[in-house]
């Protein structure tokens, strides 16, 4: 079998599959890629599989090795992507050869890329996935929740080169948050626990994402919010919930949050949305605008039926022009 | 009639809180334990996560096959079964602990505290039965209760850095066994030689919510005979 090594981690790449799900009762989170959309782009372009496991690179400088034949397809944060020293695109599927050298620049605009190659990484998965959680030290290439290092060896399992297929720039994400960013909210949970003066100051101000920002969660600043009640039975914490600590400064909680929490929570931010916030910056503003269950649920069949017209598309297509 | 007993409350895009009465009670992880055979098979193939907790199971189900109208129906359909003090036990399970001040480095504060032996605060800690409330906060990590009013200590004012594998503690009405090496700040009483968590085990765990623990307390010698450290 052919492998990938690892020259130089970069700040920090973890492999992540779509996730870990159905284990919560045993205090395990779900994991999986920050910015779902445009993993599940670097898997569709290589053709692979949906949870293929592809490596999520946060900030940049991922240098990888080819041992053998293979494709591979970087997208997500924009960042100078080379071959051999050789400027390369994006969102696009690419042969290389045994020898050769890819590299992740620094990122410009968004936090996370992901890599994938032609087949996923053949890894052995940890509770029904690969998905990388270092703080349960589990997952990952070792099964014990380990970064990616220099020197690991990542087996590839299809040799064959594909054809290059990509997404048309103008119809790739943005990752260019200057003029703010706003995030869609189901309101639920202990929602009536705050009240309308609370939830109109919540809806009508802007806040600002901190350096208080990793995998598990995004700690935002601006008009605390107060809330009727600081202490709650414990309960299960979902993807995109919103949190009140008692300093009144809301947490979007992202895929490795912990599985249950205390603190009265005043709805979640659509999934789709997520994703965008979790490749904005400090500093990116933020408004969040209210949706009902509906709405929420057209987003996601509108995002999930474009996503899959634009990949019969490409399909369609067949291989784009194979020169720069 | 059974309405009474729980409450639907949406929590995002895909996943449904059911509520029950918001109290840390043997009759509540009762329902709860009820409840979520009955929600599992109601939703099928459409359920992605359950997650039972204290007074509540949250409920993900899968977007793409169903949607927050459908599952309500399916949760007040399956829910109509549940009944208050019909509540089946679950399975007990025994935990060995080795109590002693080597072992349990706070049993003396909580005994000078609350004006007992020692001896007193390692029989009381074993004198019930425990329901395991809930699991999370770290892999195998699960909250049990409730301790004897006596022995109800608040967290340490300052969290230990390290709390050792198989830390038995308290933190108010609660007890728990770390199941790795931690930071934490619940005062320790003693070392169990179960192992709480292997993830490369099946199954992982030797608890699941709604189980009951009674711990046994063994000597320093067979802790180290059943694989203890210290």
């Amino acid at each position: 079998m052919s492998h990938f090594s690892v020259v130089n981690p970069g700040v920090l790449s973890l492999i992540q599959d779509q996730g870990r799900f159905g284990y919560s009762q045993l205090g395990l989170t779900n994991g999986g890629p920050l910015d779902a959309g445009s993993a599940n782009w670097a898997n569709a372009l290589l053709g692979n599989n949906a949870n293929a496991s592809v490596i999520e690179c946060s900030i940049g400088g991922l240098q990888l090795k080819a041992h053998g034949a293979s494709s591979f397809c970087v997208t997500g944060a924009s960042l100078s992507l080379t071959v051999n020293g050789k400027p390369t695109a994006m969102w696009r599927s690419h042969s290389v050869q045994a020898g050769d050298i890819i590299e992740l620049g620094m990122v410009s605009q968004g936090l996370r890329a992901y890599l994938a190659v032609a087949g996923g990484f053949g890894l052995t998965p940890h509770f029904g996935s690969t998905a990388t959680v270092m703080r349960e030290g589990i997952g990952g290439l070792q099964q014990n929740g380990g970064k990616l290092q220099a020197g690991d060896i990542l087996p590839i399992t299809v040799s064959a080169p594909l054809p290059g297929r990509q997404l048309a720039p103008a119809l790739q994400p943005g990752f260019n948050y200057s003029n703010g960013l706003s995030l869609r909210i189901v309101e639920g949970y202990q929602q009536q626990l705050f009240s309308s003066v609370q939830r109109q100051r919540f809806y009508l101000n802007r806040y600002t994402v901190t350096p208080q920002a990793d995998r598990m969660g995004v700690k935002l600043s601006g008009p605390a919010i107060q809330c009727a009640s600081h202490s709650l039975l414990s309960e299960g914490i979902c993807y995109g919930a919103v949190q009140i600590p008692p300093d009144g400064q809301p947490i979007v909680l992202l895929n490795d949050r912990q599985t249950l929490g205390g603190y009265p929570k005043i709805g979640s931010v659509l999934s789709l949305d997520c994703w965008q916030l979790a490749q904005a910056p400090a500093g990116t503003l933020l408004q969040f605008v209210k949706i009902d269950p509906q709405q929420a649920h057209n987003a996601l069949l509108l995002h999930q039926a474009r996503y899959q017209r634009l990949l019969a598309t490409i399909n369609a297509a067949g291989a784009a022009d194979d020169h720069p | 009639m059974n309405k009474a007993l729980y409450q639907l409350t949406i929590a995002g895009e895909s996943a449904v809180m059911v509520y029950f009465e918001q109290k840390m009670a043997a009759d509540i992880a009762g329902l709860v334990r009820q409840a979520a055979p009955l929600i599992r098979q109601a939703l099928g193939p459409h359920l992605l996560e359950l997650l039972p907790s204290y007074a509540s199971v949250m409920v993900v189900f899968n977007p793409f096959s169903c949607d927050h109208f459908q599952v309500q129906q399916l949760l007040t359909q399956a829910l109509s079964s549940l009944t208050a003090g019909n509540n089946q036990p679950g399975r007990c399970i025994e935990l060995p602990v080795y109590y002693s001040e080597q072992s349990g480095p706070d049993l003396a504060l909580i005994a000078k505290t609350k004006q007992l032996s020692i001896d007193e605060v390692i029989t009381l800690h074993q004198q019930q039965r425990y329901q395991v409330y809930a699991i999370g906060f770290a892999p195998g990590f699960a909250y049990l209760g409730a301790v004897a009013e006596q022995l109800a200590m608040p967290r340490l004012a300052t969290p230990r850095a390290k709390v050792p594998r198989g830390a038995v503690a308290i933190a108010d009405r609660q007890t728990a066994v770390y199941p790795a090496v931690s930071p934490g700040g619940w005062n320790l009483i003693g070392l169990c030689p179960t192992p709480m968590f292997q993830p490369h085990s099946e199954p992982a765990m030797p608890l699941a919510v709604g189980d009951e623990v009674q711990f046994v307390a063994i000597s320093k010698q067979q802790f180290l005979a059943l694989g203890g450290q210290l």
